[in-house]
């Protein structure tokens, strides 16, 4: 079934395994119905229901990064980790810096 | 580099090797970048999704059966896309080719079930990308991950022809745990389109 071939040297902990890869697909699936059940089917107030999908959105990044893209293995995952935090300092700038200001910034006319 | 170089024995294969790991770092820096790029259009959208302009609103626009099937689509194709890196680590061309095809096929089906809701808003509901800052912003959004996704593809066809013929080799395999880094963000990005656009705009 499977044809060694020369050069590619077994190193399975910079890899993730098939255990790792299932419980990430079942997670990102749980974490997919959970907002959904909850939007439609009215279960929570207004606020409630965003802050609960935004934290389910958030989970679902994480279980991608850990066991999908395995941001904490491999020779850079230093580097990975501190240019990817660097990169969401600047996303939540914008982001929320452009909400704030067109929401609340009105008011100035 | 130096600290490669007085190892001595291993020379030239460490060598090697820290150039592929330097270029999976460099791409680790565009996917950030693209992820600020996304950002952007994330902030425009919450900041126009509500200037409807008398047009379509989201509650009227979104139709949740297809937005589900293709959330659930682009997540099987992570998944299956991790499969075909965990085949290839194995040394198992079939398995590494096989899973890419799955995953090509998923992503394809993403697009066309993304390409259809599309028309649809536009021939049903005359929701055209000039209607309203709403439906601009919304195009520009998802329009530019459906293009990604549509890309990715590509690249992905063109990259099971050079396994065919090169096999896996340290730069195949770079390619190919790239390609896979990429696809798994493509999915990131998507479940935050899902939240924000399609189910906070159900809501």
């Amino acid at each position: 079934m499977s044809q060694p071939h020369t050069g590619s040297h077994e190193t399975h902990d910079a890899h993730g395994s098939l255990k790792s890869y299932i419980i990430g697909f079942a997670l990102s699936i749980i974490l997919t119905i959970i907002p959904l059940v909850a939007v439609m089917n009215h279960m929570l107030s207004k606020t409630g229901t965003i802050v609960l999908i935004l934290f389910m959105a958030v989970l679902q990044f994480g279980v991608q990064l850990f066991f999908f893209m395995h941001v904490k293995e491999g020779e850079n995952a230093r580097w990975n980790i501190m240019a990817l935090i660097f990169g969401l300092v600047i996303l939540l700038t914008i982001v929320a810096g452009s909400i704030w200001i067109m929401t609340y910034n009105q008011v100035a006319h | 580099m130096a600290h490669a170089a007085t190892q001595g024995g291993h020379h030239a294969h460490d060598h090697e090797h820290d150039h592929e790991s330097l270029k999976t770092f460099g791409f680790w820096i565009f996917l950030i970048t693209d992820c600020i790029l996304f950002g952007s259009l994330f902030a425009t959208y919450m900041v126009l999704h509500q200037n409807t302009n008398g047009g379509p609103t989201p509650e009227e626009l979104f139709k949740m059966p297809g937005i589900i099937a293709e959330t659930f689509i682009l997540l099987t194709s992570s998944f299956t896309s991790g499969l075909a890196v965990l085949g290839m680590h194995k040394g198992n061309m079939k398995q590494l080719i096989g899973w890419l095809a799955v995953t090509v096929l998923l992503g394809a089906s993403f697009v066309g079930l993304e390409l259809m809701e599309f028309i649809n808003m536009v021939n049903h509901e005359g929701a055209t990308i000039s209607t309203s800052a709403f439906l601009s912003a919304f195009y520009a959004l998802v329009g530019t991950h459906g293009l990604h996704v549509s890309v990715g593809l590509i690249w992905m066809v063109g990259l099971m022809l050079q396994l065919k013929r090169r096999g896996i080799t340290a730069v195949t395999k770079r390619k190919v745990a790239v390609i896979s880094l990429y696809w798994h963000f493509l999915d990131v990005v998507w479940i935050f389109v899902f939240t924000v656009v399609y189910l906070m705009g159900v809501m």
